[in-house]
């Protein structure tokens, strides 16, 4: 079928882009845990 | 934030937006008719299309949101405008790479400086230029209106990017207004694919753009906590 290929590449290109978006914005959340973690880990110190 | 929103936010706009991009993959792959001239590559259309439109729709929506932080200082709003344009960039981004994938079969080039593709280019520099304006000056408060009017102008672009077909003579096609009686969709079914690839589109965008207004503000929270702290 003519075409199949390139229909093919533009809808594996959109769930890449979208999967790749949300992989980063799961390690920005990860980082911010991290980060949470560690203020906490202070605060016992500071009092 | 209350309970109802964490089920909305964790839950519902997740599972509907799921629901609507497995619904509308479905239409476009096994449902709906390829066109008679294009063939099976046609098909790109339903999500192209549907990701220019939101993409439009977002970059409004950085612009009401940033006009809205201009007037009042809304910090809500500010937020709203960078995460909006971050996920309109992506979209804009996937305009630009899925448009030469269907162009390369249609009209025989991968890309044409045509002008509604210049002006997608145009528009995908501005707002890139606003994020990384917005990165390199995140706590300062100057940098953040400057990003603002910047987020203003820049849609300014839409009006003209929908009115290049008309203005300047180019070779994009112009489907859903052109009044010649043998363009647009044929298929009734083609137009309830484009519908639901809309549908599905708007709503993963309301998700991403709610997912990232929240890690922003929880950021900015982090880094005034860890600046208080450093001080005392």
């Amino acid at each position: 079928m003519r075409g199949l290929d390139y229909l093919a590449a533009a809808y594996t290109a959109i769930w890449i882009a979208i999967f790749l978006y949300l992989l980063a914005i799961g390690r920005r959340a990860r980082r911010l845990e991290r980060e949470i973690d560690e203020l906490r880990r202070q605060e016992p110190r500071d009092r | 934030m209350d309970d109802s929103s964490r089920i909305w936010r964790d839950r519902i706009l997740p599972g509907a937006t799921g629901a609507f991009m497995v619904a509308a993959i479905a239409m476009v792959f096994l449902v709906v008719p390829s066109e008679r001239e294009q063939g099976v590559v046609q098909r790109i259309f339903y999500f192209h299309v549907a990701t220019a439109w939101i993409c439009f729709a977002g970059f409004a929506i950085v612009a009401g949101a940033s006009i809205r932080f201009l007037m009042t200082g809304s910090e809500g709003a500010d937020r709203l405008a960078h995460a909006s344009a971050e996920v309109s960039l992506l979209y804009t981004t996937l305009v630009l790479v899925v448009g030469p994938i269907w162009a390369r079969p249609i009209w025989g080039v991968w890309w044409t400086w045509d002008p509604r593709l210049t002006m997608t280019v145009v528009l995908w520099t501005i707002y890139a230029a606003y994020l990384m304006l917005r990165r390199l000056g995140a706590d300062d408060d100057a940098v953040r209106r400057y990003a603002a009017v910047l987020g203003v102008v820049g849609s300014l672009t839409i009006p003209f990017l929908f009115l290049a077909i008309r203005l300047w003579r180019g070779i994009h096609p112009a489907v859903m207004i052109a009044k010649d009686p043998d363009a647009g969709l044929k298929d009734p079914m083609m137009g309830w694919t484009l519908l639901v690839a809309n549908v599905a589109l708007a709503l993963l965008f309301a998700w991403l753009v709610w997912l990232r207004t929240r890690l922003i503000r929880i950021d900015e929270q982090v880094a005034a906590l860890a600046l208080e702290r450093a001080r005392a």
